[in-house]
């Protein structure tokens, strides 16, 4: 096996083309648990950590980049403000331990139906774009054709995902994932809701609860629809239980879930549908400042 | 290949060593530091925890390659050149310690929770330590040993 240490992007990328088979390796904490268990014997391992812009983030006020190796920790420390649903996710990832480690562009590496990551990117509204680097150049790829299947992404064998950009929240983000217990589990699934004043469009995501993560597209119509329709985007107001309750029914529709060691499909729909009303009552507190009613 | 880094403050380096090897094994099996245990070898457990460049992590998770030129400090680390570090100390106090197998990890989390936060609450101490499992306490007597070891720490400030 060989350890491939590039320095900057343009030599890891170099390496990558000459190595198309090189495994990168950013956090490890997806990689070195499969080399640790003999599931996967590379020929060369590509080492991400010494690329010291992968590991930086930017803010242009409107859109932030954020390097594929920044570590959850980070993200939860320093990114609350302009990406709060990806820092609330951020949060549920692992233990501290494993939040020190592990990052985003790991996580799409992987494209895990249930890398938390996802969930909130896809929410975080039409303008989040995987930045794909090859010697051949770079591709922004929409993150909703990012996902092709269960740990399958639109990435080329020599690409590597160098950042990823994601809009400044404009409005409320939450995030909610269910699990056996509050720290280190992969969640059983998990959703995330987006709402977007500025171009009065909602954003959701999906987690482990279809091959890919994905978005429940006629949920988020519906309560755009709903509260244009009812001008509640200019005056708040309450949330008609009706609508709340449809908004969760359309989300668990929106899931392809199946039975399997973490929990069966009847259960994953009925929690998709919880987590939708929950989310949508926090956010909904947070956009209106009124206090929040019981959508459980 | 050969891997060089810093070790508790001192150079180290490991010859033959698999490209695919984590730190926590080029620590205990090529550099005589066994401090560090190796239970579960998928970042579950927390018994590898060492820092690596001041922030904790698992050492089974880091490519050994990754640990190229940096800073990693052990369990057997942290006591000084007067005795056990406080936390240490807070540990046999509290009686947090049976089989030992999953203190290590547990002195190395809590010694960087206490430099972060120095004054934890409970649930900052329960959500520090989340990743570090133990088999044998029930975790009460550890609690014990962390707010042991932050009030002690507390108090060799306030004389200063
Ligand atoms: C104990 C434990 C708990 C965990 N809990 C969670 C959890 O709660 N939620 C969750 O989502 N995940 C969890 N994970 C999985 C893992 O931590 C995440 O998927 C994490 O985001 C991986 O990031 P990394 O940098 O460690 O990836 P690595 O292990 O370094 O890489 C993961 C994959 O991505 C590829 N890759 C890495 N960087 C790039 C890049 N820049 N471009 C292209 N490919 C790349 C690698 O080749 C590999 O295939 C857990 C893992 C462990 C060990
Ligand atoms: S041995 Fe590393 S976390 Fe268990
Ligand atoms: S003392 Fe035995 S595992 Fe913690």
């Amino acid at each position: 096996m060989e350890f491939l240490r590039p320095e900057t992007w343009d030599e890891a990328l170099a390496l990558k083309a000459e190595h198309p088979d090189a495994v990168p390796v950013a956090g490890g904490t997806d990689v070195m648990v499969e080399l640790n268990f003999d599931r996967r014997r590379p020929p060369a391992l590509l080492d991400l950590n010494r690329v010291a812009e992968a590991a930086r983030w930017e803010s242009d006020g409107a859109v932030v980049r954020l390097g594929a190796a920044v570590p959850y920790a980070r993200i939860v420390s320093e990114l609350g403000r302009e990406l709060p649903g990806l820092a609330l996710a951020a949060r549920t990832v692992g233990s501290p331990q494993i939040r020190n480690r592990g990052t985003v562009g790991g996580n799409l590496g992987s494209a895990s139906p249930a890398g938390d990551a996802h969930p909130p990117l896809l929410a975080a509204g039409r303008g989040v774009r995987v930045e794909a680097a090859s010697v051949r150049g770079t591709r922004m790829v929409p993150v909703d054709d990012f996902y092709l299947g269960p740990k399958r992404s639109a990435l080329e064998p020599d690409e590597l995902v160098r950042a990823v950009h994601v809009p400044v929240a404009g409005g409320p983000q939450q995030f909610s994932k269910v699990g056996t217990r509050n720290a280190m589990v992969i969640s059983v699934c998990s959703f995330a809701l987006a709402l977007h004043p500025a171009d009065r469009t909602v954003g959701t995501g999906i987690g482990s609860a279809a091959p890919t993560p994905r978005r429940a597209a006629e949920a988020e119509a519906f309560l755009a629809g709903e509260l244009a329709e009812r001008g509640l985007w200019e005056r708040g107001g309450e949330l008609d239980e009706a609508v709340v309750r449809r908004f969760g029914e359309l989300a668990a529709a929106a899931a392809s879930p199946i039975d399997d060691v973490r929990g069966s499909a009847d259960y994953r729909r009925h929690a998709l549908a919880v987590m939708a009303r929950r989310t949508l009552g926090w956010c909904w507190a947070g956009y209106t400042g009124l206090p929040e009613r019981s959508a459980a | 290949m050969r891997v060089v880094f810093t070790a508790n403050g001192r150079r180290v380096e490991a010859d033959d060593v698999w490209e695919g090897e984590s730190l926590l094994y080029v620590l205990r099996e090529r550099l005589g530091l066994p401090g560090s245990k190796n239970a579960c070898e998928q970042g579950e457990c927390g018994s590898c925890t060492v820092y690596l460049d001041g922030e904790p992590v698992c050492a089974c998770l880091v490519a050994a390659g990754q640990a190229e030129g940096r800073e990693v400090r052990t369990v057997e680390g942290l006591a000084g050149e007067d005795g056990l570090d406080p936390v240490q100390q807070a540990f046999l106090d509290a009686g947090a310690v049976q089989c030992g197998f999953c203190t290590p990890g547990l002195l190395v989390q809590t010694h960087a929770l206490l430099e972060r936060d120095p004054r934890p609450a409970d649930a900052d101490i329960r959500e520090a330590l989340s990743g570090n499992l133990c088999r044998c306490t029930g975790y009460e007597k550890i609690m014990d040993a962390v707010r042991l070891a932050a009030a002690r720490r507390a108090g060799e400030g306030a004389q200063g």
